[in-house]
């Protein structure tokens, strides 16, 4: 499937064009926040930007999945993973590799959406773990 | 509370609208009422309009409605909500229903519902999430992470459950026979670490409750149940957003309704906790107190939540063995108020005078306590 693009998000979808995942920043106060949203978290400024995330993280919490909600698509067995940024922030994503646990050390990776904009995915990080 | 009721459960081949008038009529009935007698309707997962919806099919313009829409734990907030009503005398009679065709009409998505302009459709959808599966499965995860929970020990929630069913005639497992753990153990992996027991039925059903004044409700057949106390709370609706996977909402939740009903864990007889998976129960067990933060798993372990067990839960069988008709919570309150009624039959806790219901919804992401004790 391909996902929608939301106003505040334009600029987070289109730099996955060019393999770079951005995390909103706070212009007041360095919060750093996902998913990109209208105000900051922490102290409701408005006056929202972008950091580029280095792409380590780490494996918060994982989810061998043997369903599918569209086997074509995605085909099981696949890893659903939270993994919290070294920015900061969690995001929802897929995790490959071997050793996948728990706190385990990941990099980013990309895969390719149908327009030319790119998920954000992950992989375990050999030297890592 | 003056009465409750269940439709047809199970694969009814019945209409939402249908399943909802049975369980009305049914719990009407046991207060000596008639749809002609509700002033105030708390209804949810009809269509958009659900309480307006149910109103006109039944024919009824009532002064106050609720429709609030928080998944499975809904009819724990609208208790709250139908309390206050009645209190400020916006309504006299609240009637709070639910019924769902799921099974039946094969509605049920892995995916979940995605409505476009979303952020979980957004950032978590394109992954191929089971919604909402893959959160309590990550959920679980995490808790084997940091406290050492096996899935032996969740097992032993459907384990209990199925041995309640056995117990409850109206349980879509009574009859189906005892649970080990290693038959859930041996189940269809699902999503690590939850295999096909952890999770809960999908079926049809449905239920209702009936509230009114407390002046009211004792000229009225039924002995009343008093709501003494609720409590609420949400944390999240992304995966991603959950501040923190092994600690729920329930924490707050519960001490609210604690607090409302000047009472502690300690003092409850009987607990019906959402059991949409069996890591749900585990969650739920330690946020609102009943047991330490990652000893969930030792405090079920010895088997004390089975019928004649020290820690009676979940006494119909749960969403697990009994029925769970996509959003569950008003049956939780059905079984507290038959338990404290003295009416369950053969899975009566003896002399239960105080019940907790928790209801749990959406990612674990809304929490309604409701502490309901018998008026006597």
């Amino acid at each position: 499937m391909t996902p929608g693009v939301s106003p505040e998000a334009r600029e987070w979808w289109e730099a996955t064009r060019d393999c770079r995942l951005l995390v909103q920043s706070c212009r007041s106060c360095g919060h750093r926040q996902h998913y990109p949203r209208a105000i900051c978290l922490r102290c409701e400024g408005v006056d929202l930007g972008w950091v580029e995330a280095a792409g380590g993280g780490t494996v918060y919490s994982f989810t061998h999945s043997h369903r599918s909600p569209d086997p074509a698509a995605f085909e099981p067995p696949y890893t659903i993973a939270i993994v919290t940024l070294d920015e900061g922030p969690r995001i929802l994503t897929t995790v490959t590799g071997t050793g996948i646990r728990c706190d385990a050390r990941v990099r980013l990776g990309w895969k390719p959406l149908a327009d030319g904009r790119n998920l954000p995915v992950f992989e375990t990080d050999p030297e890592e773990n | 509370m003056v009465g409750v009721g269940e439709s047809d459960l199970g694969v009814t081949g019945l209409s939402i609208y249908q399943l909802q008038t049975q369980a009305a009529r049914a719990a009407l009935g046991e207060a000596g009422l008639g749809l002609s007698d509700v002033d105030g309707l708390a209804t949810t997962g009809v269509e958009r309009f659900s309480a307006t919806a149910m109103a006109e099919y039944w024919g009824l313009q009532p002064a106050w409605v609720s429709s609030t829409m928080e998944g499975g734990s809904s009819f724990e907030f609208m208790v709250g909500a139908a309390v206050d009503a009645i209190r400020s005398r916006r309504c006299e009679v609240v009637l709070i229903s639910y019924g769902s065709n799921q099974r039946s009409a094969a509605s049920r998505r892995l995916g979940g519902v995605a409505e476009a302009h979303t952020p979980s459709t957004q950032y978590e959808a394109p992954y191929g999430v089971l919604s909402p599966l893959s959160l309590y499965a990550m959920a679980a995860q995490r808790h084997f992470h940091e406290y050492g929970t096996t899935g032996e020990q969740l097992a032993e929630i459907a384990v209990a459950a199925r041995e309640w069913a056995l117990l409850n005639p109206k349980a879509y497992c009574y009859g189906a026979g005892s649970l080990t753990a290693d038959d859930v153990l041996a189940s269809p992996m699902i999503s690590t670490p939850l295999h096909r027991l952890d999770c809960c039925l999908v079926v049809d059903g449905g239920g209702a409750v009936v509230l009114t004044s407390l002046d009211r409700a004792r000229d009225m057949p039924k002995p009343s149940v008093r709501v003494l106390g609720c409590g609420q709370s949400i944390t999240h609706i992304s995966m991603s957003q959950m501040p923190d996977l092994t600690r729920t909402g329930a924490v707050e939740a519960g001490a609210r309704a604690f607090a409302e009903a000047g009472v502690g864990p300690d003092d409850v007889d009987v607990v019906e906790l959402y059991d949409s998976f069996t890591i749900t129960v585990l969650l739920t067990l330690e946020a609102l107190g009943f047991c330490d933060r990652g000893e969930g798993g030792a405090f079920v372990a010895d088997g004390r939540t089975r019928p004649g067990g020290t820690f009676p839960m979940n006494t119909n069988g749960g969403g697990l063995s009994y029925c769970h008709p996509g959003m569950y919570g008003v049956l939780l309150l059905v079984e507290a108020v038959r338990q404290l009624r003295g009416e369950a039959g053969d899975r009566q806790v003896p002399g239960a005078e105080l019940a907790l219901a928790h209801g749990t919804g959406g990612l674990l992401s809304t929490h309604g306590t409701v502490i309901l004790g018998s008026d006597r």
